[in-house]
């Protein structure tokens, strides 16, 4: 059970948000081809490390944000808001370190 | 001192001689002290044989005095309904209890089942991977479910109450031994917040049976002054009785306090939420047995508990004593119950190194040592009479005793840091693992951290397997694994500590292995040629100790476990006859009166003939406002949403970015920028949260706003030939002839009475149909003056049921019930919108893919009956082909005994059913097929003259 920074309540409770997933690619436009296509909709990288992902906090401002979370250690790097650019954050290779589980 | 308790001390211990308890142990009745626990209570009593194994019924006696007790598993009722897999050794002997032992039959003491113990070369590990095959598992599994696992499910209604709470703090402590009541003084001298936890009913850990020096004075009265100075502080909060079972991410920790479970009044356990901003973790170490033959008899006892049941409840667990050890704390141990009056009559050590303090402290005393030496086996068969060892000279030699003290060293209780993410580290020289990278915000102290008080004495020899075959040594007691099951996975390659686990079962009982997992590691590595640090370690995983479900659930159980949505009106719907099921959340009328297939004719045919009432409250209504809002819609809906008028309505599929149809219903545009968009009745917040995804993350640069206004408004569906003439003399309300309100608008306004009111003229029924909306709050009264309008009996309320014969008749599809996850809009008949549709919106490059192109697709067609008196269920499939080909073709979706058509009709799914318009199929349903004919879907006024009347 996290705890997230709500950029606009403060820290709450994991239990007061809903999970988006990864943040995807932007929108393909309509032509693009059937595998480019299925990449956007089911391809997603899962990475041991650093994830940008969706949450909102659907029990509270029910705002939309993105999150930079290490999935190893579940330390939160960084929040900023839906369709902002991501910050770059500086993780000193902690997971990498760490080995993971 | 109760004379009915024999090997009760005259003196000492944590006990109140002053009262007495009585409890029941199968059947007879028992005399103890509080302070005592069962097993305490039982061994003053003399009892031996507590329990039975799992696996083969060895009669077993209590191990342990503490959470870690394999062994003395009893099904317990104290007034709360019977609770299975109670640890004895920590269930407090309360007043009128009532125990009984488990997994035997007909008694603890003679067990049929210990059949397969005689039988046991029968069950090596792995049995069941190889036995059950012929003729197949099927022809055992009775037999085994019966044997299988201990304890009985208690029937009956659970008596205990459970609830969650949820709490913060600056440091949580878990554990109140020295360490960690000194690291609470600590913190809270600091005035941080402070919580101390500890699974006990009483605080002091170790010190409450083996006192020592602390700063100088007598651990009692350390321990009574630090519990007083903790006391007297408003930021520290004292725990006891309950149990840190998890450690979660972020520094959460779940609590299982039964401080409250054992009341006569109703007895009360909480699970405890708690976020800490620190964690302590002083969790003590746990004292690991030793490996020799018949080492699992009654009478063998960890060396500490040994200690703990002399020096905290005044129990002599035996008269001759011996001890087996492999270190150094099993001597402090057994030096101390000597001195206690248990006299020790040998030390059986496997190092040839004890240190000459110890030796020495040995012969004062009158004990024979024996280092170097390797214990064989012990003597006896439902209680020890001895134990055979070959000593240091290898002669073997025997010691007379009823009671062996064992100490396989001691590993610190690391489940908590390693579910923290803490990272172990294996000690060569203690012989155990013990934290080495601590997570951020988290301490380790005291003997958790591997600090047990002799780091100078000689290092601990790790248990080996005996040379001799001298009977079989357990290393599992409660899953009934011995070295030689070690041994058969071993050669059978099951050499990874997880798959051995796993093969063997050994440390998935109940105990969760906190007094084997060590040994059978130590045993993998030896045999494999590693070291233990290599082999590794189990994941431990929350929780610590069994948590009852009830727990778990808190008060989310029964009205509480999800709880109804109810009409507004719900009363009136009552008052009118009506049986209500549950759809969705919602409790809804299904219909009304006694018998469910006349009610349900009776409601669709005066729909069709006259007039019909529906409560249409629970359709999802979301309000979409601002400049871009019908560009939003456009982007949402299947349909063009940029062309529709205002005051005018249409119908709409949403598809999700698969292409798949997840949501249907009518969209109003009330003005230029102002939009409602109806979901289906189960979906609003799912669609109105899906709406602000769609808003929030991808057409942020759009402005509008979404509010989902469903619970705000009641609503009035009005449906057949007298629908409108009903709804025209509510006073105030716009002219609704065809020619001025005809199907498919909108208005909104205010009744004469000011009452404000929106109308929408649409249609799920097929028949001339409005849906009245107003205020939530005022929807019974509307109702009854449509009622009173309609006159006596004329206005017929509909239930749920009758709504959806109705639209199986039109052959509307209910999304959900007559589409699935795979279905897209081609598949039910929308391919023209689709293509018609210029611009891009949710789904819609999916429906470009050529396996969504495809003609040989499910798609959704009427079938009818060629037998008129039949019937068919939704779930029954289409089939083709003989028995022995035979395959499914697709499935029925809606059926219904059609009261207009006096027929049964269907819609269903499958394959290419575009083209077979008219062609014969087969519908099979429990064993019979059904000729039936495939249709057009819509088997009722296909050109929707009534509804449009």
């Amino acid at each position: 059970m996290l705890r997230i920074p709500c950029p606009y309540c403060g820290e709450r409770d994991e239990a007061e948000f809903r999970y988006g997933g990864e943040v995807p690619g932007s929108i393909p436009q309509t032509d693009v081809g059937d595998q480019a296509w299925a990449d956007y909709l089911f391809a997603r990288d899962n990475p041991k490390g650093l994830v940008h992902e969706r949450w909102c906090h659907s029990h509270g401002c029910g705002q939309w944000f993105n999150v930079v979370r290490d999935t190893v250690t579940h330390r939160i790097h960084a929040v900023y808001g839906a369709g902002e650019a991501p910050p770059v954050v500086d993780c000193s290779n902690e997971s990498q370190a760490d080995g993971g589980r | 001192m109760s004379p009915s308790q024999p090997l009760r001390k005259a003196q000492g211990g944590r006990i109140d001689r002053t009262r007495t308890v009585a409890f029941r142990f199968d059947g007879r009745r028992y005399l103890g002290h509080p302070g005592d626990t069962l097993a305490s209570a039982l061994l003053a009593n003399g009892v031996k044989v507590m329990g039975r194994s799992m696996k083969l019924h060895r009669p077993r006696g209590v191990l342990s005095a503490g959470v870690e007790e394999p062994n003395a598993l009893f099904s317990v009722d104290w007034g709360s309904g019977k609770i299975p897999s109670i640890r004895a050794t920590v269930m407090p002997a309360l007043d009128g209890l009532v125990a009984q032992s488990q997994n035997c039959f007909p008694s603890v003491n003679f067990d049929l089942g210990r059949a397969l113990d005689f039988t046991h070369r029968l069950w090596p590990a792995g049995f069941y991977y190889k036995m059950f095959k012929w003729p197949s598992w099927r022809a055992f599994e009775w037999a085994v479910r019966r044997t299988a696992g201990i304890g009985r499910l208690p029937d009956g209604t659970d008596r205990t109450r459970y609830r969650h709470l949820n709490s913060h703090c600056d440091v949580l402590v878990v554990g109140s031994g020295p360490s960690g009541l000194a690291a609470a003084l600590e913190a809270g001298r600091r005035g941080e917040d402070v919580l101390v936890v500890e699974q006990d009913v009483a605080f002091g850990g170790s010190l409450l049976h083996d006192p020592m020096a602390i700063d100088g004075a007598a651990s009692d009265d350390w321990l009574e002054a630090a519990l007083a100075e903790l006391d007297g502080m408003d930021n520290v909060r004292l725990m006891a009785n309950a149990t840190a079972a998890g450690c979660y991410d972020h520094n959460l920790v779940t609590i299982h306090d039964r401080s409250a479970a054992y009341r006569s009044d109703g007895p009360v356990e909480t699970f405890h939420k708690v976020r800490a901003r620190r964690i302590v973790l002083a969790t003590g170490a746990t004292e690991q047995p030793m490996l020799f033959g018949n080492n699992d008899l009654p009478g063998i006892m960890l060396a500490g508990a040994v200690h703990a049941y002399v020096g905290r409840y005044a129990v002599n667990c035996g008269q001759r004593v011996a001890g087996v050890v492999n270190n150094d704390a099993g001597w402090h141990s057994l030096l101390a119950v000597h001195d206690a009056g248990t006299a020790v009559r040998a030390i059986v050590d496997t190092r040839g190194d004890v240190e000459r303090e110890l030796l020495d402290a040995a012969e004062e005393r009158g004990i024979a040592v024996h280092p170097g030496a390797t214990p064989l086996t012990a003597r006896g068969s439902s209680g020890v009479r001895g134990l055979r060892f070959a000593a240091a000279n290898e002669t073997t030699k025997q010691v007379d005793c009823d009671l062996i003290a064992m100490s396989g060293g001691l590993n610190p209780t690391t489940q908590l840091y390693s579910q923290a993410g803490g990272k172990l580290r294996y000690d060569e020289r203690r012989h155990c693992f013990v934290p080495d990278k601590d997570p951020a915000d988290l301490d380790v102290v005291g003997a958790a951290s591997g600090s047990f008080g002799w780091e100078n004495g000689s290092s601990v020899r790790p248990c080996t397997v005996a040379p001799v075959r001298t009977g079989r040594q357990w290393v599992d007691f409660q899953h009934d694994v011995t070295a030689a099951d070690i041994e058969l996975a071993v050669r059978e390659n099951y050499v990874s500590v997880e798959h051995m686990k796993r093969y063997t079962t050994a440390g998935m009982a109940v105990d969760q292995g906190k007094t084997s997992n060590l040994g059978v590691l130590s045993l993998l590595a030896q045999l494999t040629g590693r070291s233990p640090g290599e082999v590794g370690t189990t994941t431990a995983r929350p929780q610590f100790m069994p948590v009852t479900m009830g727990a778990i659930a808190g008060n989310r159980r029964g009205d509480f476990y999800r709880p109804a949505k109810r009409l507004a009106a719900h009363d009136w719907h009552a008052g009118e006859g009506a049986v209500f099921d549950d759809y969705g959340a919602w409790k809804r009328p299904a219909f009304y009166g006694d018998d469910r297939d006349a009610s349900i004719a009776r409601e669709v045919l005066a729909v069709r003939q006259s007039v019909g009432f529906f409560d249409g409250s629970p359709l999802g209504k979301i309000e979409v406002k601002g400049p871009d809002a019908a560009r939003f819609l456009d982007r949402i809906y299947v349909n063009n949403v940029l062309t529709l008028k205002p005051g005018r309505v249409r119908y709409g599929l949403m598809l999700n970015e698969n292409g798949v149809v997840i949501d249907d219903g009518v969209f109003v545009r009330q003005d230029e920028d102002h939009f409602l968009v109806n979901t289906t009745s189960g979906n609003a917040e799912r669609i109105a949260a899906w709406l602000e995804e769609w808003h929030q993350c991808e057409f942020f640069d759009m402005r509008l706003v979404l509010s989902n206004v469903t619970s705000q408004w009641a609503v009035a569906t009005l449906a057949g030939p007298d629908a409108r003439a009903v709804l025209q003399s509510l006073p105030g309300l716009i002219d609704l002839s065809t020619a001025s309100f005809p199907h498919l608008r909108f208005a909104a306004g205010h009744l004469a009475d000011g009452m404000p009111y929106r109308l929408q003229r649409v249609s799920f029924s097929g028949e001339q149909s409005y849906e009245l909306s107003v205020p939530s709050n005022r929807a019974a009264s509307i109702f009854e003056r449509l009622q009173a309008a309609a006159g006596p009996g004329k206005l017929v309320p509909i239930g749920v049921e009758a709504l959806m014969v109705l639209r199986t008749e039109k052959g509307f599809v209910h999304v959900g019930v007559d589409t699935d996850g795979t279905t897209n809009p081609l598949d039910i008949g929308f391919g023209a919108v689709v293509d018609r549709k210029q611009r891009d919106f949710i789904g819609a490059r999916s429906l470009a893919r050529p396996n969504d192109r495809r003609t040989d697709r499910r798609q959704l067609v009427g079938f009818e009956l060629l037998d008129r008196n039949a019937s068919v269920p939704a779930g029954a499939h289409f089939v083709t082909g003989s028995n022995g080909g035979r395959r499914s073709e697709g499935f029925v979706t809606s059926a219904c005994d059609s009261p207009t058509l006096g027929r049964t009709i269907g819609i269903g799914l499958i394959e290419g059913g575009f083209g077979r318009k008219g062609e014969e199929v087969l519908v099979y349903d429990s064993g019979r097929n059904l000729p039936a004919r495939i249709v057009d879907p819509c088997f009722y006024d296909p050109s929707g003259e009534r509804m449009r009347a």
